[in-house]
């Protein structure tokens, strides 16, 4: 192995590796959005693009969201790669119709004729004091399209190989970025980044054998505190990072509950209707047998996402993911 | 039924009854902006009002700094800056009738002050407290609008249903030049055109969506322009004239309240500060550009106008500015306490009746709540995260 500098790199810093290592790659890969070239996007993840490749290749579109996807379907139908930014959760939604009505179903409408390589990159989530519009988990409504996949990375690593295997996908690719996360830092090797994993598997962040905690994105640093804290009560908690929502993986996240016998889904989106409830029914048909207690949701409540000075109470953090924990106990307590 | 015409490309040709609804040349904007101030129209401007103009554009430049101050003290989450803009935000609010109502975007505070609302109200979204401070129907202020061009189709919809109820109330609805790029910005257009309804559409075209400059949000010569394709008039505005900007919106509200229909109207203003606090402008633009727009600042173009026609002088001119600046420190003194909140609010105003999923919920943040107080103050900040 050659002595490689693993320095401290942020998420966002990575994500700009990953667009410009894709640009670099592949000439058809092309970024557009609102303010993605002089200003490099309000996080800055575009940041140098419109520089190095060009205002073609790094496009700052008229502010429309529904025509900066619609546009990218037909670029993506020319052969282009589109990698769209939509600014913030909320702002994504004048795109919907777009994005349901053409972007999940054109390889099935045209039965495999046309497949559209497109990813749309949408920061989201809560945790940075946003306002009203800017905090939104809008995943649930994306992994009820058939037709997307719906990924989100909650590492700096992560975020690198997660977006190059967005972009070099067939199919088009919600990529979810966990606002919260820009700024955080791993270590990291810029130089020499991991290899692109396909989408689609889970990760286990932490293993334990007291009960899994399963969940992605801004939530996962969370758990993982979480876990830490849950030691001193005697649990031993493992902690699944899902990183891809569609598809699933139900392989490595029922192998961990099967070993743990309990589990708690964990998210910012509201519960009801929520991502939790697909993955506990999943759990529960895969693993009812090793179960030992019905699996639990801790998520956002059931409220339009609050004003900053209340997100906290909103926001599932780690005292109610212990408190989740212990209801686990029922089975032995009955 | 087509028809080939002389090049090969098929044309449809026009239904037998077609008439255009309108000869489109008084839709038209004036190739120049519109302007009242050192002009001669200005010697038939109203000097009372003039004044009233002045005062109210020396205080809202005054909110403008005070806000911008609250957000370095961590006092605001965040605060859009009108600098260089007021003469837009004053004209809007004052061209109402107190029964016709406003639709602002996240940028209008000053409209939405100058309606009457509380200058602490106007700020809680922006502070994060609560969304909406006010109650729109109060004032009749629909909520400052986030999303874009979002809260137009809105203002199209109210006029249409207070025309159909017989009540004699025009919307005017603020947008930005980067919203008129918005799908809603052409649906609630078209709407209100079709409908007829009275509604004033009123564009502050500030140079800049964010980062991008309007040679790259649209093509058209102007966006008044963009009226005709919808059948209403264009109007083209100097947009750091209040005066200017009084007369045409004046002309604009009278003329949907006499069942006219809709207009558009494009101010041709500036963003002095960035786009906000978080925002850096030097990334996309150059400081000799804004230092051009200063010397164009509304402020300074009224007060020549008032002191060249001896209608203000230095007392008056202090009047103005002791007044600006009682306002901003009664803000500052109300926004440095800390508001109170009660955390049960989230439940409170999701549905009329909470759902059994809410009650539960409820029950459950009440239930963390009192062992968070028995178990002594959290050691963290409101708003930190675990
Ligand atoms: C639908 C939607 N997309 C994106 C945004 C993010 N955003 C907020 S302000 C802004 C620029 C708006 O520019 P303009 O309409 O010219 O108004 P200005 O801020 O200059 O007053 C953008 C892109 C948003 N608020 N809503």
């Amino acid at each position: 192995m050659s002595t490689v500098a693993v320095r401290p790199a942020t998420m966002a810093q990575a994500l700009t590796r990953a667009l410009r290592d894709a640009m670099a790659a592949d000439d058809s890969v092309h970024v557009l959005g609102e303010d993605v070239g002089a200003l490099g996007g309000v996080f800055r993840v575009t940041d140098g693009l419109a520089e190095e490749f060009g205002e073609d290749r790094c496009t700052d579109t008229p502010l429309a969201e529904a025509g900066i996807l619609g546009t990218a379907v037909g670029m993506a139908m020319y052969g282009l790669r589109p990698v769209v930014e939509m600014q913030f959760d909320a702002f994504a939604y004048p795109a919907f119709e777009q994005l349901v009505s053409h972007v999940s179903r054109m390889r099935n409408r045209t039965r495999g004729a046309m497949p559209l390589p497109l990813t749309v990159r949408v920061p989201y989530g809560g945790g940075i004091g946003g306002v009203e519009h800017h905090s939104d988990s809008s995943e649930a409504y994306y992994m009820a399209t058939p037709g997307l996949h719906v990924v989100t990375p909650a590492t700096v690593a992560d975020a690198y190989g997660l977006l190059r295997a967005a972009i070099a996908s067939d199919d088009p690719v919600v990529f979810l970025e966990p606002k919260r996360l820009y700024w955080s830092k791993d270590s990291w090797n810029p130089e020499d980044p991991a290899p692109v994993e396909p989408i689609g598997r889970a990760v286990v962040r932490r293993s334990g054998r007291s009960a899994t905690l399963i969940t992605y994105g801004p939530s996962v640093a969370v758990c993982m505190e979480a876990a830490e804290a849950a030691r001193a009560e005697g649990w031993d908690l493992e902690v699944v990072d899902l990183r891809s929502l569609v598809p699933f993986d139900d392989e490595t996240v029922c192998a961990s509950v099967r070993r743990t016998g309990r589990a708690v889904v964990v998210h910012e989106s509201g519960s009801f209707g929520g991502p939790g409830g697909e993955i506990a029914a999943r759990v529960t048909e895969r693993c009812f047998h090793h179960l030992e207690a019905p699996v639990l949701r801790v998520a956002g409540f059931d409220v339009p996402y609050p004003p900053p000075m209340l997100e906290r109470h909103h926001l599932p953090g780690v005292d109610r993911i212990l408190d989740a924990v212990g209801r686990l106990q029922w089975e032995a307590e009955s | 039924m087509t028809v080939m015409d002389q090049r090969g490309a098929y044309r449809p040709s026009p239904p037998p009854a077609w008439q255009p609804r309108t000869d489109p040349a008084p839709l038209l904007p004036d190739p120049e902006p519109y302007r009242v101030l050192g002009t001669e129209a200005a010697g038939q401007a109203d000097p009372e009002l003039l004044r009233t103009l002045y005062a109210h554009l020396v205080r809202g430049r005054r909110y403008n700094t005070q806000a911008t101050a609250l957000t370095k003290q961590g006092r605001l989450a965040v605060y859009p800056s009108s600098t260089g803009q007021e003469a837009c935000e004053v004209a809007a609010a004052l061209a109402l009738k107190e029964q016709d109502w406003l639709f602002p975007s996240y940028r209008d505070t000053l409209a939405v002050v100058a309606r009457g609302v509380d200058p602490v109200q106007a700020l809680t979204l922006l502070r994060g407290d609560w969304h909406t401070g006010y109650d729109p129907r109060e004032h009749r202020v629909a909520p400052l609008c986030t999303p874009l061009a979002t809260q137009l189709p809105h203002a199209v919809g109210l006029a249409h249903a207070a025309r159909l109820k017989g009540d004699d109330v025009v919307a005017l609805a603020m947008v930005g030049d980067g919203g008129t790029s918005e799908g809603d910005f052409h649906e609630a257009l078209n709407f209100a055109a079709v409908w007829q309804a009275p509604v004033v559409f009123l564009v502050q075209n500030n140079g800049f969506a964010i980062s991008v400059p309007l040679a790259k949000q649209t093509a058209a010569p102007s966006l008044a322009h963009k009226a005709v394709g919808y059948g209403m008039p264009g109007r083209l505005v100097d947009g750091n004239d209040a005066a200017a900007v009084h007369e045409v919106l004046t002309e604009a509200v009278r003329h949907a309240r006499a069942g006219g229909g809709p207009t558009l109207v494009e101010a041709i203003t500036y963003r002095v500060d960035a786009h906000t606090n978080a925002d850096d402008a030097t990334r996309y633009r150059e400081n000799a550009e804004v230092e051009t727009w200063r010397e164009h600042d509304p402020i300074l173009l009224l007060e020549r106008e008032l002191t060249a026609r001896g209608l203000i002088d230095e007392d008056g001119m202090r009047a103005a500015r002791e007044d600006a600046e009682a306002m901003a420190a009664d803000l500052r003194a109300r926004m440095h306490q800390d508001p109170v909140l009660d955390p049960m609010d989230l439940f409170d105003h999701v549905y009329a009746e909470p759902t059994p999923q809410l009650r539960e919920e409820r029950a459950q943040l009440r239930a963390e709540l009192e062992a968070e107080a028995e178990a002594g103050p959290a050691p963290r900040p409101e708003g930190a995260l675990r």
